[in-house]
Order: structure tokens, then C-alpha cells, then sequence
């Protein structure tokens, strides 16, 4: 590969690995629309699935303008092996511990990533990263109020948050998987990198968790640290395959039909 | 030959005060300030661009075939609506006869951000459009739609929904 192949590749596969964490984490949370434990989180669910969903198609779109198939066809014609999503935002939405748990670790470590893209080299992705960090603040609020109410709230709220915490966050670690394009991004100043995403996302992670009355996990085990990669290259849990198969079953039976 | 009288940005703004944002059907597109360009070539096409208020917003489709059907209405040759990325919207674009009408239409209007992130502090004790007192309490910054916040009235006991700062 050219240099110039190699740089539009990198970009590339920075913009899949977030798009498909975007068009997954929405087709998650959006399962929660009918079924939230209170009318405000079923609409608030639904309302961050689709921002999450219009996130998506916006960086598919990029993707578009640099030559690959149209938003519509990336989403809903690939196979599991080429969507590059962390393991995290695979998993089933599970009970609302779990769920409010992920949202508020994925949804950190989605506005921080934007607010580094805000500076971009990669003037589309900037322009973009600019837009839709205003509208994350928003979800990273909404997570911070409830990790902090259930957090404190009573010993019940308090253990489960804390179960979901130690299991979330193993997991979450998946997001920062280093992909084999990532001195390329920081050279070039497209992105400065996951091990710097990930050490600003500790920071603030660990500090709106001790205010809430929450304990960090201890994790130094490496078997533990690296548990969930593999997203980021293409292997997946067993969740994702029937996830695309259920996302893309109308959309299958006549993929060239008009709405 | 006949003379063609050429159209003009101002004929194309004041046309497209026409367009109404679907959910809020008081106030266009114009004042929501959602049109960032309008170029009109010498050989009478039109390019208009327009920039989404939300990324997910469902709107965004519509808008772009009702902006090109309405422009079409003028002696234009063609007319092209692009999405426009490099200028972010934001509330604070929203013009002051946009405000008026949003207010008109119950909502609570969007505090000024110039330019910073919104904050908790910005989406409390916000003025309630039915009776204007401030004793009021967010209860959800999501609301029916992806613009919209719900807040409630301690003094008249009334749930209002807020254009919400982004």
C-alpha cells in the first residue's frame, strides 16, 4: 500500500469501528422503547437510541463520501465478520442495572473520543465530532444524575450498581482495542489515540463512580483487561450474528424496495 | 426574446419562510436558522444548503424535498438541497422571530450557549411558558422528540415542554 492508500484505509477503519458501536449500542437501547422501568427512561432510552442511530449514518456517510456503498448498505448488508464494534455493545440489554451501567461507560468514552475528534485532521470527521458533542452531553448528564441517585439511593440500588459496575467494566475495556491502524492515526493527526481515550475515561469514570457512593474494580489481571477484545478486528460474541440477522430481517426480504 | 427576471437569495428566503419544521409547524426553516447557504448560479440553478438540528433528526428527508419542491415554484432552472456538515446548528442560531413563534407555539425557549456545552444549570428554573414563573423542575431532558425537553411548573402545576439548548 501507498502511503496515501494506507492513510484513507486508517480513516476508514476508525470510522467503522465507531459507526458500528453507534448503529449497535442504538439497536440495543432501542429495545428498551415499551418496556423502560419508568415512562421518562423508556423515552429517554429511545430518544438516545436514536441519536445514537443518527450518529451512525452520519459517519457511514464519510464513509460514503470516500467511496464505499451508501449508509443503508454498510449497516444492513455486512456480515458479523466485517463490523469491527467492541464485544461491550454487543450484549443483550439484560435488566436495567446492566443496561443504565453500559450506557453510562460507553457513553463516556463516546463523548470523550468526539470531543478529541473535534480536532481532527480529518476536516469531515472534525465538523462532525463538533456537532454531535453538544447533543452526548446530553447522555453523559442523563448517566452521571442516575449512577449517582442509585448509586446512593438504598443498599439494594447500591449492590446492584455495583454488580453491574464490576461486571460492565472488564467489558467497557473492549472499546479501547488498539487497532492495526493506530500509529497512522496518530501521526497523522486524524485521532490521538485509544491509550489516551481510555486514561481520561479512567479519570472521569472513577470519579463520578466515588461520588456515588460506588467502588471501582480492581483489575490489574491481564486475562481480565483484554477479555472483551477481538470486536475491533472483526470476532464476536455469539450476540451479534442474531442481533444483524434480527436488524436486517425486512430489510432482506426485497433489499431494493422503495419506503 | 423574452426578458427571465432573475431570482434573487431574498426571493429564495422569503419563499422558504413557507417551509415549516413538521413537528412545529409555526416556525420554518429559515428562522429555525437551519439554512446556511443559498447560491444561485447565472444560468438560474439554485443550490441550497441546509444544516440538520439533530444528526438523527427523522425530519431531515422531508425538509429537503419540501425546501426543493417550494424553490421550484420560482422560474428556477434546477434546484439542489445539500446537507451541509461544516456549519453546526445550534440553538443559537434560532432567529428572533423564530424564538417569538416557538414561544407562541408553549414552548419554553432554549437558553443562549455561545458556544459552550450545555449544563444542568442551564436546563434548571427555566421560565414556564404558561404562567412565566421560574419555580419549575427538569424532568427529563428527553422528550417526544429529539429537541425537546420536559420540564414541570411548581406554581401552576402544569408539564411544558422546552426547545431544548443544544
Amino acid at each position: 500500500m501507498s502511503n496515501g492508500e494506507q492513510h484513507t484505509t486508517a480513516i476508514k477503519n476508525l470510522l467503522f469501528r465507531m459507526a458500528d458501536d453507534e448503529l449497535i449500542i442504538g439497536h440495543r437501547n432501542s429495545e428498551w422503547t415499551g418496556l423502560g422501568p419508568i415512562l421518562e427512561e423508556d423515552i429517554a432510552f429511545s430518544s438516545m437510541a436514536q441519536d445514537k442511530l443518527g450518529h451512525a449514518q452520519a459517519l457511514y456517510n464519510i464513509l460514503h463520501s470516500m467511496g464505499e456503498p451508501d449508509a443503508d448498505t454498510l449497516a444492513f448488508t455486512r456480515n458479523e465478520k466485517n463490523f469491527y464494534c467492541c464485544h461491550f455493545v454487543e450484549y443483550p440489554i439484560r435488566d436495567y442495572d446492566f443496561s443504565l451501567m453500559r450506557h453510562f461507560l460507553f457513553d463516556t468514552a463516546e463523548a470523550i473520543r468526539f470531543d478529541m475528534l473535534t480536532k481532527s485532521s480529518c476536516q469531515p470527521l472534525a465538523n462532525l465530532a463538533k456537532k454531535v458533542r453538544g447533543e452526548i452531553k446530553y447522555h453523559t448528564m442523563h448517566a452521571n444524575i442516575w449512577i449517582s441517585q442509585l448509586g446512593k439511593a438504598t443498599d439494594e440500588s447500591n449492590i446492584r450498581m455495583q454488580a453491574a459496575l464490576n461486571e460492565c467494566y472488564p467489558l467497557a475495556l473492549g472499546i479501547f482495542e488498539k487497532s492495526d491502524y493506530e500509529n497512522e492515526l496518530m501521526e497523522s493527526g486524524v485521532f490521538d489515540g485509544e491509550e489516551l481515550l481510555q486514561k481520561v475515561w479512567t479519570d472521569i469514570v472513577t470519579e463520578v463512580i466515588e461520588k456515588s457512593n460506588l467502588k471501582m474494580p480492581d483489575i490489574n489481571d491481564a486475562n481480565l483487561s483484554t477479555l472483551a477484545f477481538g470486536g475491533r478486528k472483526g470476532y464476536h460474541t455469539e450476540y451479534l450474528q442474531p442481533l444483524l440477522d434480527e436488524m436486517t430481517e425486512v430489510y432482506s426480504i426485497d433489499p431494493s424496495a422503495e419506503w | 426574446m423574452d426578458t427571465i427576471e432573475n431570482v434573487t437569495k431574498d426571493d429564495v428566503i422569503s419563499l422558504l419562510q413557507e417551509v415549516k419544521d413538521p413537528e412545529i409547524p409555526r416556525v420554518s426553516v429559515v428562522e429555525l436558522g437551519m439554512i446556511t447557504g443559498i447560491e444561485i448560479s447565472s444560468d438560474n440553478k439554485v443550490e441550497v444548503r441546509m444544516t440538520p438540528t439533530f444528526a438523527g433528526c427523522p425530519a431531515v428527508e422531508i425538509l429537503k424535498s419540501e425546501i426543493k419542491n417550494k424553490v421550484l415554484e420560482l422560474p428556477v432552472e434546477d434546484v439542489e438541497v445539500k446537507v451541509d456538515y461544516d456549519i453546526q446548528w445550534s440553538t443559537d442560531m434560532i432567529t428572533e422571530e423564530g424564538r417569538r413563534h416557538l414561544k407562541e407555539s408553549g414552548f419554553a425557549l432554549p437558553a443562549h450557549l455561545n458556544n459552550e456545552l450545555i449544563s444542568i444549570d442551564l436546563l434548571t428554573n427555566v421560565e414556564c411558558p404558561f404562567c412565566g414563573s421560574k419555580k419549575t423542575r427538569l424532568r427529563n431532558p428527553f422528550g417526544p422528540t429529539l429537541c425537546r425537553a420536559i420540564h414541570y411548573c411548581d406554581a401552576c402545576s402544569q408539564a411544558f415542554e422546552q426547545f431544548k439548548p443544544v
